[in-house]
């Protein structure tokens, strides 16, 4: 059994005296003990939204919640803000993505640290500075005992981040989702956060729930992939078949649209065309249709459902979508002159860009 | 003839204290001595991570900073000895996007008077009706319809504004357009838009330009140059291509190795150089080379109190490192206390950051 199943979760905002809109629009997934799930997608996508709903954090005015979210045999979105309480932080945490307005400005970091410690694992005094002292060394802040003292704003962004993530993980919770943890950093930090992630996720047996946009991050990071789009969840598969072989338009678009840091010189991007605002409702057929390669009426046809790419698809490799995209992505790479990269791929370039022919051309450039 | 030549470009912030007396406690070493050079009809790019002075460089060229020392000529002409208005005059030929296209277009002004704003100032049309087929000719350039003369900023999507803001540069027919960070505000998808559209500009118009990011992979996409800069001053400069093959800088590598590739097969099997620490400030930049506190390479004395210079090791290829050609052939290796250094056992140290058969790339420097 999963340790949370989300299932048909549904977030609608209540419009003053406008339309509802519906952020979140029937969103299901899996998390498994220790494994880290990544929900990706762009900005208005509902994944924030999909994270707040988890944890209880939206408001209780104005917001409508449904379907089911079982985390180890309770539906946490039925239950009473108390338990709600008791729960996070011993069992659910979260971090956010910018971690100087999560962070109280005006309390030193090691009361804000100590604050949790109370609450759930009922230290006091010494013993709960001792703690905090702990977890701050072992996110790797450096002289923990002198920045216990120090209020956030002395903190440089990654290492606020840390602070952050010492609080999530100071009750050991079985479940820490983080919301675009990385997304206001250097890249040089972020590889410093992500590998800290990762190790407390071996380590402890923690389960991530890893919402970002970044798609490089979820390639280094989650175990299973959940794609985004309008609200729903469009693919989900493990990262290498998704990586490889993305099977919804919008996926092996967004795959196919990003410069790649290892790609050579000179080939145009192929980006998906329009923009999130040319979207239709998923009542009326696929919300992506307007923007789509490989659209026809058939998309129309009611909402697609959330089903197996074919017989001989990878297990667990789901698609919304009645015309999926068959052929692997092409990819061209630097590193790859002379190892053959499949030449079939060359038809998966949805426009026809000239996606192998550079191949050995910039290679030769490099060496004069 | 190269279109923009920096020389030794220096802007220093000064540190203000005291209410009465208003005394210059220190400076901020924002572009500390900055040498470069961009070829007509080429793209420039500046990378480097927040407060490295990349933005404080590029607003330079324009004099939206003062410049504290050091000469930027465009053209023939150094622009930082022009009197104010012959520079504002000599801006006609030097835009900017902006990062922010929100923020950067003024919500109470309608698309065409936006455009017609900076035409206006510099005597391009002779009359209103001049001016607006000059703007719906390059509206239709960036791929707006015709009808977004009267609309207003909040009317477009992201990517629609950051196009605006491209138009307001390109009715002015610019020679060098400054870019700081023109997608990084934009949804991956519609990133990939922008960047086609700034090259087929290119290709059209001929344009040149200094495109200033943080993202390696985008610059790294778009640039014929890319120079890494590290709190205030260049450390590496490399053809696009090369730099990617083969970063001989300490701190190119180790931001090549920390920018995410969504490959999991490469993410999973290469180089990863995690620095240790934070940024230095650049109101108190360390001696000698500036990384040499988060360099996995240092090397005791020389690294602390020279400062190296920019040295051509290959051409076009220019490093700030006394141990770069050490570092390279494997001769220097990093000490473990500075790094964490996770790659496969067999891969020499020398080797690039990413792919299978690292040894195919021929070594260029001895």
């Amino acid at each position: 059994m999963p340790l949370l199943s989300v299932d048909e979760l549904k977030v609608t905002f209540a419009g003053h005296g406008r339309r509802a809109t519906t952020a979140v629009s029937g969103v299901s997934f899996d998390v498994d003990e220790g494994q880290v799930v990544g929900l990706v997608g762009e900005s208005g996508c509902g994944k924030s939204v999909t994270s707040l709903a988890l944890m209880g954090l939206l408001p209780a005015k104005g917001v409508r919640v449904e379907g089911r979210a079982d985390y180890r045999g309770t539906d946490l979105l039925s239950l009473s803000p108390s338990r709600l309480r008791d729960l996070r932080g011993t069992q659910l945490a979260m971090i956010f993505q910018d971690p100087l307005s999560s962070l109280n400005p005006v309390v030193p970091i090691g009361v804000q640290v100590t604050e949790i410690l109370s609450r759930h694992r009922g230290l006091r005094g010494q013993a709960a500075r001792d703690e905090a002292a702990t977890l701050l060394d072992r996110v790797g802040i450096p002289d923990p005992r002198r920045r216990l003292k120090e209020y956030p704003h002395q903190l440089s962004g990654g290492m606020r981040q840390r602070a952050l993530i010492a609080m999530a993980v100071a009750c050991a919770p079985r479940l820490l989702i983080a919301d675009e943890p990385t997304t206001a950093l250097d890249v040089t930090i972020q590889a410093q956060i992500l590998e800290l992630l990762k190790e407390l996720v071996d380590q402890q047996g923690t389960a991530l729930l890893m919402i970002t946009h970044d798609l490089g991050v979820v390639a280094g990071l989650c175990d299973e992939v959940n794609v985004l789009y309008a609200g729903k969840v469009v693919e989900s598969a493990d990262r290498r078949t998704l990586f490889a072989e993305p099977a919804h338009p919008y996926a092996h678009g967004l795959l196919n649209s990003i410069p790649r840091l290892d790609a050579p010189r000179g080939q145009p991007l192929n980006p998906v065309r329009g923009s999130i605002n040319d979207q239709i409702a998923w009542a009326d057929g696929c919300a992506f249709a307007p923007r789509c390669d490989f659209y026809t009426l058939d998309c129309l046809q009611g909402t697609p459902e959330l089903g197996p790419l074919n017989a001989d698809a990878v297990a667990g490799h789901q698609v919304r979508c009645v015309n999926p995209v068959r052929e692997p992505l092409a990819v061209t790479t630097l590193a790859e002159v002379g190892a053959g990269g499949d030449p079939p791929a060359e038809a998966a370039a949805p426009k026809g860009a000239p996606k192998t022919a550079p191949k050995a051309a910039p290679k030769e450039e490099t060496s004069e | 003839m190269s279109l923009l030549e920096l020389n030794e470009v220096k802007v220093h912030f000064p540190v203000r204290r005291g209410v009465f007396f208003d005394r210059v406690v220190g400076h901020v070493y924002a572009v500390d001595g900055v040498s470069l050079t961009v070829e007509a009809g080429q793209t420039y790019g500046l990378v480097g991570e927040s407060g490295c002075g990349k933005t404080t460089l590029g607003r330079a060229v324009l004099r939206l900073n003062d410049i504290t020392s050091g000469q930027v000529v465009f053209d023939g002409t150094d622009l930082a000895a022009l009197p104010d208005e012959e520079m504002r005059r000599s801006r006609r030929r030097l835009q900017m996007v902006f990062q922010d296209p929100l923020g950067s277009l003024n919500p109470r002004q309608n698309i065409e008077s936006i455009l017609a704003e900076g035409m206006a100032a510099h005597g391009i049309g002779a009359d209103r009706t001049e001016r607006r087929a000059r703007i719906v000719e390059v509206l239709e350039k960036v791929g707006l319809p015709a009808d977004a003369l009267s609309r207003y900023p909040h009317e477009f999507s992201g990517g629609q504004r950051q196009r605006i803001g491209i138009a307001r540069a390109l009715v002015l027919e610019p020679d060098l357009i400054i870019c700081d960070e023109p997608v990084s505000a934009l949804d991956v998808s519609i990133q990939a838009q922008v960047i086609n559209l700034l090259e087929e500009l290119q290709d059209s118009l001929g344009l040149t330009y200094l495109v200033i990011a943080h993202d390696l992979a985008v610059v790294r996409h778009i640039s014929d140059v890319i120079g890494v800069m590290y709190l205030g001053a260049l450390v590496e400069e490399a053809p696009s291509d090369l730099l990617y093959a083969e970063p001989r800088h300490p701190y190119t590598r180790a931001l090549m190795s920390a920018v995410p590739v969504p490959d999991p097969e490469v993410e999973d099997s290469r180089e990863r150089i995690l620095l240790r620490g934070d940024l230095p400030s650049p109101a108190n930049p360390p001696s000698g080379c500036r990384f040499h506190t988060r360099c996995p390479w240092r090397q005791p004395e020389r690294c602390d109190t020279e400062r190296p210079d920019l040295v051509e090791l290959a051409d076009g290829h220019r490093v700030a490192c006394h141990y770069a050609a050490e570092i390279a052939d494997g001769t220097l290796r990093p000490t473990r206390e500075l790094a964490e250094r996770i790659l496969p056992e067999d891969e020499p140290i020398g080797a690039p950051a990413v792919g299978d058969e690292p040894s195919a790339a021929p070594v260029e420097a001895g």
